[in-house]
C-alpha cells in the first residue's frame, strides 16, 4: 500500500455457486482508491461490478466464496470480526444503492432511517440527532426537511429518495462513499442532479468515492481514475483525462460508441456492442471479449490477455490488439 | 386515516346485512317444524296451528326476517323455549369462558411461534431452521382432540400439576380459574403456532432478501435492530391475518376443546342448541357469532394500516 491510499483491493476472487455450476463474479480484481479520490467503475449488465462492491462492503450473498484481500485504512475488511465490520460500515464506509425505491424501508419514517444511523455511530441524543438530521437533508437539497422527518419514503418522489438515501450514506461523515448506480433508476432529468450532488458532496466532505456505472458519459469528468471491468476482470484503467484522451481497450471504445450523441443526426443507429458477455458459469480459453472483439485474432482466442502497463503513467490494459497499434503489429 | 376508518366501517354494513340473512335463512330452512319441535310428536295440530300463528310462523319467509331483525336492532335476540333464557343473557354467561381461552391461546401461541419463526428466518437452511420446520409440520398434523388427551394424560393423570377438567369464574378465585385455563389454552395453542411460525417464517426470508434490508446492513445497525424492526414490521402483515381469522373461529367457541375440558363456552352453547334444535338460541348465537367475526377482520385491516404506511395513505 502506498501512501494516501485507502482502499485497496487485491486479487480478489468472488466465486457464486449456482445450478449450472461456479460462476466466477469477480476474477482476480486488483483496484486501488486515494483518501479523497474517486473511482468510476464501468461495464455492462453482469460484469461483476456490483459484486465487486458488495465483496469491499462484505455483503454478499450467504453462499458467495471471497478470495483476496481488501485493505481499507489499514485494516484486512475479510479478517476483521462481524462486531468490528458493523462498527465500521455506516461510520467510515458507506454506500448508496442502484435503487431508491427498494432501499429505503417502506415502513420506517425518513426520520427513523437517518436518525437510527446517527445514534448507532455517534452516540448523539434524540435531539443532536434529529436536528443533524435536518441539516443532512437540506444539505442533500430536500426542501422543507423538518417536515420529511416524519414522512414515509413512498411520500417522496425517485429523486427525493435517492437524496435521502445520499444523505444516510453522508450522515456520519464516512472516508468512502460506494455509489453503486446512483442515477440508473431515475429520470434523466434527475440524474445530472444527483451527480453533481455526490460530486459536490464529495469534495465538500473531502471523502473517496467509488463511483460503479454501465454509463461512461457518467464518470467522464467526475471521477479522478476509471476502471473499466469485463466478466467480472479490469480490463482498462487509467487516469480519466487518460483514458478519454487514448482509450486502449476496443471494449472501452465499444462502451464509448454505444453512448447516444447529443449532436448526432436524428434517427441515427446506436451502435450496441453486438453479442452477449461470454457465460460466466462457462470461462473462455482465451480473452472473454474475443468473440465480440472486431479486432480479435488467432492469439485472443487462446490466450487470456493481462493488465499491463501502457505508454502512459497509471495507464493499464488487457489486450494484445490494443488500439492504436496498426494491425499486425501485437503487443 | 380518519376517512379511511369511515370508509372501511361503510364496508362493514352490507356485510352484516348478509351475515343476519344467511343465518336466519339457514336456521329457517332447517326441516322439521319449530312448533313440532317445541309442542313434541303428540301435539294436536289445533294446538301446533295456534303455536304457529302465534310465534308468526305462518307468515311467509321475508316477513318474519324483517320482523326478526327488527326485534334485534332493538336488541332482542329472543328467547330460548327450552331454558326461556335469552339469547343475550346466554351469550353474556358464556362469552367471557370463550373469550379467555381465545386470548390465553393466542399469546400462548404467538409466544411460542413469533421467536421461533424470527430465529429460523435469520438462520434459514440452517440445522435449527430444519428440525424447526420440521417440527412445525408434525404439529400442524396432531388433531386438537389428540393432543388433549395427550396433555390431559401428561399433566393431569401422571404429574397432577393441573385439573384434567372444569371451570372456576375468573371474578370467584382468578388464580383457580387460571389453573382450569391453562390446559384447554395450551392445546388450542399448539394447533396454531405451527401455522404462525411458518407464515412468519416465510416472510421474514423474503423480507430479508430486500434491498433496503442489505442497506440497514451497510449502515451498520446490530442485528437486533435489523430482524426486530427492519424486517419484522413488513413481515408481519400475513400473521396478523391469520391471528385474525384464529381469533375470529374461537370467538365462536372452541367446540372440541371446550367438550374435552367442560368449559361452558359459547361452543358448548351451539353444540347444544344443535342438538336440542333450539332455533332460537341457535340463530342469535350465529348472528352474534358472525357480526364478531366481521368486526374482527375490521380490525385486522385496521392493524394493516399500522403496520403500513403506505396502505393507509392509499397507495397499495
Amino acid at each position: 500500500m502506498t501512501e494516501g491510499t485507502l482502499l485497496s483491493v487485491e486479487d480478489v476472487i468472488v466465486d457464486l455457486p449456482t445450478p449450472r455450476g461456479n460462476l466466477r463474479a469477480v476474477d482476480r480484481v486488483d483496484l486501488t482508491v486515494g483518501a479523497g479520490r474517486t473511482l468510476g467503475v464501468v461495464g455492462e449488465s453482469g460484469c461483476g461490478k456490483t459484486m465487486l462492491s458488495r465483496a469491499i462492503l462484505q455483503l454478499l450473498p450467504k453462499k458467495a466464496k471471497l478470495s483476496g484481500r481488501v485493505m481499507f485504512d489499514g485494516q484486512d475488511l475479510l479478517q476483521l470480526s462481524p462486531e468490528r465490520l458493523r462498527k465500521l460500515r455506516g461510520r467510515s464506509l458507506a454506500v448508496v444503492f442502484q435503487d431508491p425505491m427498494t432501499s429505503l424501508n417502506p415502513v420506517l419514517t425518513i426520520g427513523t432511517q437517518l436518525i437510527e444511523t446517527l445514534q448507532e455511530h455517534l452516540e448523539l441524543d434524540m435531539r443532536a440527532a434529529t436536528k443533524r438530521s435536518v441539516e443532512l437533508l437540506a444539505a442533500v437539497g430536500i426542501p422543507a426537511p423538518e417536515q420529511r422527518l416524519m414522512q414515509y419514503p413512498h411520500q417522496l418522489s425517485g429523486g427525493m429518495r435517492q437524496r435521502v438515501a445520499i444523505a444516510i450514506a453522508l450522515s456520519c461523515e464516512p472516508k468512502l462513499l460506494i455509489a453503486d448506480e446512483p442515477t440508473t433508476a431515475l429520470d434523466v432529468t434527475i440524474q445530472a442532479q444527483i451527480l453533481d450532488l455526490l460530486a459536490r458532496e464529495q469534495r465538500r466532505r473531502h471523502m473517496a468515492m467509488i463511483i460503479i456505472t454501465h454509463d461512461l458519459g457518467v464518470v467522464a469528468g467526475r471521477t479522478d481514475e476509471v476502471a473499466v471491468m469485463y466478466a467480472g476482470r479490469v480490463v482498462e484503467r487509467a487516469p480519466t483525462p487518460a483514458l478519454f484522451k487514448k482509450m486502449r481497450m476496443p471494449y472501452t471504445e465499444a462502451l464509448l460508441a454505444a453512448l447516444p450523441k447529443i449532436d448526432a443526426a436524428p434517427h441515427t443507429p446506436l451502435p450496441a456492442i453486438s453479442g452477449r458477455p461470454p457465460d460466466p458459469t462457462r470461462p473462455l480459453k482465451g480473452c472473454s471479449f474475443a468473440p465480440r472483439c472486431r479486432y480479435a485474432w488467432a492469439q485472443c482466442q487462446v490466450e487470456k490477455p493481462r493488465l499491463e502497463e501502457a505508454d502512459s503513467p497509471g495507464h493499464q490494459f488487457a489486450c494484445f490488439r490494443p488500439i492504436g497499434i496498426s494491425a499486425g503489429a501485437g503487443a | 386515516m380518519l376517512g379511511f376508518v369511515a370508509q372501511r366501517l361503510l364496508y362493514l354494513v352490507p356485510v352484516l346485512i348478509a351475515v343476519s340473512l344467511l343465518t336466519f335463512l339457514i336456521a329457517s330452512l332447517l326441516p322439521g317444524d319449530l312448533a313440532y319441535t317445541i309442542l313434541g310428536d303428540q301435539a294436536t295440530p289445533e294446538k301446533v296451528a295456534a303455536l304457529r300463528a302465534d310465534m308468526g310462523l305462518d307468515q311467509p319467509i321475508y316477513i318474519r326476517y324483517f320482523g326478526w331483525l327488527g326485534n334485534v336492532l332493538q336488541g332482542d335476540f329472543g328467547r330460548s323455549f327450552r331454558t326461556g333464557q335469552t339469547v343475550l343473557q346466554a351469550v353474556t354467561e358464556r362469552l367471557p369462558i370463550s373469550l379467555e381461552l381465545m386470548v390465553l391461546a393466542q399469546v400462548i401461541a404467538l409466544a411460542i411461534g413469533v421467536p421461533l419463526a424470527i430465529i429460523c428466518a435469520a438462520r434459514s437452511g440452517g440445522p435449527f431452521d430444519r428440525f424447526m420446520t420440521g417440527t412445525a409440520f408434525g404439529m400442524l398434523s396432531v388433531p386438537t382432540f389428540l393432543s388433549a388427551i395427550l396433555l390431559i394424560y401428561l399433566f393431569a393423570v401422571e404429574l397432577r400439576w393441573l385439573p384434567a377438567t372444569g371451570y372456576v369464574p375468573f371474578g370467584e378465585d382468578p388464580a383457580k380459574n387460571l389453573r382450569f385455563m391453562v390446559l384447554p389454552a395450551l392445546t388450542l395453542a399448539l394447533a396454531e403456532w405451527p401455522g404462525i411460525m411458518r407464515v412468519l417464517r416465510s416472510d421474514m426470508i423474503a423480507t430479508l432478501q430486500e434491498d433496503y434490508i442489505a442497506l440497514a446492513k451497510a449502515k451498520g445497525l446490530k442485528a437486533s435492530r435489523i430482524l426486530f424492526v427492519h424486517a419484522l414490521k413488513p413481515s408481519s402483515l400475513t400473521l396478523v391475518t391469520i391471528t385474525g381469522i384464529n381469533i375470529g373461529r374461537l370467538i365462536g367457541g372452541a367446540v372440541i376443546v371446550e367438550t374435552v375440558f367442560a368449559l361452558p363456552g359459547i361452543g358448548r352453547l351451539l353444540v347444544g342448541a344443535i342438538t336440542t334444535r333450539d332455533l332460537i338460541i341457535l340463530q342469535g348465537v350465529v348472528l352474534l357469532v358472525g357480526a364478531g367475526f366481521v368486526l374482527i377482520n375490521f380490525i385486522v385491516d385496521m392493524l394493516y394500516a399500522m403496520l403500513d404506511p403506505r396502505i393507509r395513505h392509499g397507495h397499495a
